[in-house]
């Protein structure tokens, strides 16, 4: 449908940030410095042209109807699944479920699968550092199953703690639902180690990956978890569509989330039949052209080479992570080792929106509050951050940028 | 889009340097407010007698605007009445979003927080003081005193 970007050996970021029309604006007079993909990443042309071009020229509802733009929507949509599958190396595309977003996703576990499951006194295990959608679905779960929700601690750095965590795992652990990198420190989980442990007491795990696959390859088989969930719009594709991949087998056990059409066989007022997976968990008309825009954000990734993004990211998360430790003042908030590319701090005696608005008033775009994350915030004692996160479209000139900013809003407001 | 007009002196200063911080152990009343979005705490303290604000203090921690905002609040509402706090911070809440006038003459050093009405992001900052000065003149909760 849409071109395929020209790739070369060399990581061509100029050329690269071509693809994204957005990254030509300026704002408010400068060009814009875009540094808040962990927020919401930025669309490339081959996107938004896919989503245009679907709602342009095929656009009809799917499994619906025998004329050709529900076949050809059909098809399309369908195809997007694929394309999700073998980006995370799912079995079978009656793995992928397409929701609405990562924060869909672990409701939809949480209902389906946990309500189903759980009894009083049960345990769910989170971290401290996960996002608030890897938290409430479980608190409203506990609420309604009598489960008890428990929390491994994290140290410093921000590093979850694997001995902690070893020992949380308790005979009445049912669900271990664990980011796979942090949304508001950067840190990345060693998950094949953990999800190993809970795996061999048959507990149930769940990963928010909404953090990863921009960044890394992922590869649900090789993680071995039952659950993976992530976002469209944080992987250069379109808000409103997500997935969340499950294990047939586990899939397979579970009562509908939410009733209507598509996700039956037969309805009769003396009872219904669901519909085969993964369209049992897909009631109602879906977000189809978002499905189209993912696919393509799929391909656009792949195309680019998510390794090379991951070495290109790496390089201006070292270059970052130095630049700013230098400025006198400056706290790094989340120091862990493996970290994905972001940097959250603190500047003594200068709150995060001040710091936010001068940043703006440059072009500059990061995020500043507490990130959805205020569990974290508590234990570093800050009220927020200031976030700067990289994504595949990110240069070092952007770095440098940041940094004189930052500078520059220090002299201005101590 | 000219952040001087934020950042004037006076708010600079007065975040370096808030007025009447702290807590006010004469306090009749207080009130807390919280920007949960911008992680924004404010305690506001007033000792009000006949209807009369004789003192008032704040806590807490916030930006920029906020802390400058609640500290020249802290000045300009000192020794008056509850009518009278209402009318300013009526005036007050105009000046942060009405584009079309200039700030009330009355307002004072108040008004040097009018750049912030081109911010609108920033607005609920330099209100927040105001709201929970609100709350602690009516109803608040009152001061135990164990």
């Amino acid at each position: 449908m849409a071109a395929v970007p020209r790739v070369t050996d060399a990581y061509d970021v100029m050329r690269i940030r071509e693809d994204f029309p957005i990254l030509a604006r300026r704002v408010n007079g400068r060009p814009l410095v875009y540094l808040d993909s962990a927020a919401s990443a930025q669309q490339p042309a081959t996107v938004i042209d896919a989503v245009a071009g679907y709602s342009r020229e095929h656009h009809a509802n799917v499994h619906r109807g025998i004329h050709t733009l529900s076949q050809e929507a059909t098809a399309l949509y369908e195809a997007a699944r694929e394309r999700v599958r073998r980006f995370v190396n799912a079995r079978s595309a009656s793995e992928i479920v397409f929701v609405r977003g990562t924060t869909e996703a672990i409701n939809l576990v949480a209902q389906a699968h946990g309500r189903a499951q759980l009894e009083q006194g049960d345990e769910i295990l989170i971290s401290w550092l996960e996002h608030h959608s890897n938290i409430v679905p479980w608190q409203l779960l506990c609420e309604q199953t009598g489960a008890i929700l428990r929390v491994v601690p994290i140290d410093r750095r921000g590093v979850v703690d694997n001995d902690a965590y070893a020992g949380m795992l308790g005979p009445r652990t049912r669900i271990v639902a664990l980011a796979q990198v942090s949304n508001a420190l950067g840190t990345v989980l060693p998950l094949r180690e953990l999800l190993e442990l809970a795996r061999r007491r048959g507990i149930t795990t769940v990963v928010d990956g909404a953090q990863a696959v921009p960044h890394q390859r992922v590869d649900v088989q090789q993680l071995g978890c039952d659950f993976y969930a992530f976002s469209g719009h944080k992987m250069y594709g379109p808000t409103g569509i997500g997935v969340l991949y499950g294990r047939e087998s586990i899939l397979e056990s579970m009562p509908p989330w939410q009733g209507g059409g598509e996700m039956i066989l037969s309805v009769s007022f003396s009872g219904t039949t669901y519909n085969h997976l993964p369209h049992r968990f897909e009631a109602g008309t879906p977000n189809i052209a978002g499905a189209v825009g993912l696919g393509a954000a799929i391909d656009y990734i792949e195309a680019v080479g998510i390794d090379r993004i991951g070495r290109h990211e790496q390089e201006l998360l070292a270059s970052a992570t130095a630049q700013l430790a230098s400025i006198p003042g400056l706290t790094l908030i989340g120091t862990a080792p493996q970290k994905s590319s972001l940097v959250s701090f603190a500047v003594d005696g200068i709150h995060p929106h001040d710091l936010g608005t001068v940043l703006d008033s440059e072009g500059i775009a990061v995020r500043t509050g507490h990130h959805c994350a205020m569990p974290v915030m508590e234990f570093f004692g800050v009220p927020a951050t200031t976030r700067a996160s990289f994504g595949l479209y990110n240069s070092r000139a952007e770095i440098d940028e940041l940094y004189g900013a930052v500078l520059r809003a220090i002299r201005m407001l101590r | 889009m000219d952040l001087s007009e934020l950042y004037r002196d006076v708010i600079v200063d007065h975040n370096r340097r808030p007025r009447n911080f702290g807590r006010l152990e004469s306090a009749t009343q207080l009130a807390d407010g919280n920007n949960p979005l911008c992680g924004d705490k404010l305690r506001v303290y007033v000792d009000v007698e006949h209807d009369v604000i004789r003192d008032v203090r704040f806590d807490g921690s916030g930006c920029a605007i906020s802390t400058a905002s609640a500290s020249l609040m802290s000045e300009a509402v000192k020794g008056r009445s509850r009518a009278e706090v209402a009318e300013l911070f009526a005036q007050v809440h105009r000046m942060l979003t009405r584009h079309d006038e200039a700030p009330d003459p009355g307002l004072g050093k108040l008004a040097a927080l009018a750049g912030v009405r081109e911010f609108p992001a920033r607005v609920k900052c330099a209100s927040l003081c105001w709201h929970t000065l609100n709350a602690a003149l009516t109803g608040g909760h009152e001061v135990s005193t164990e």
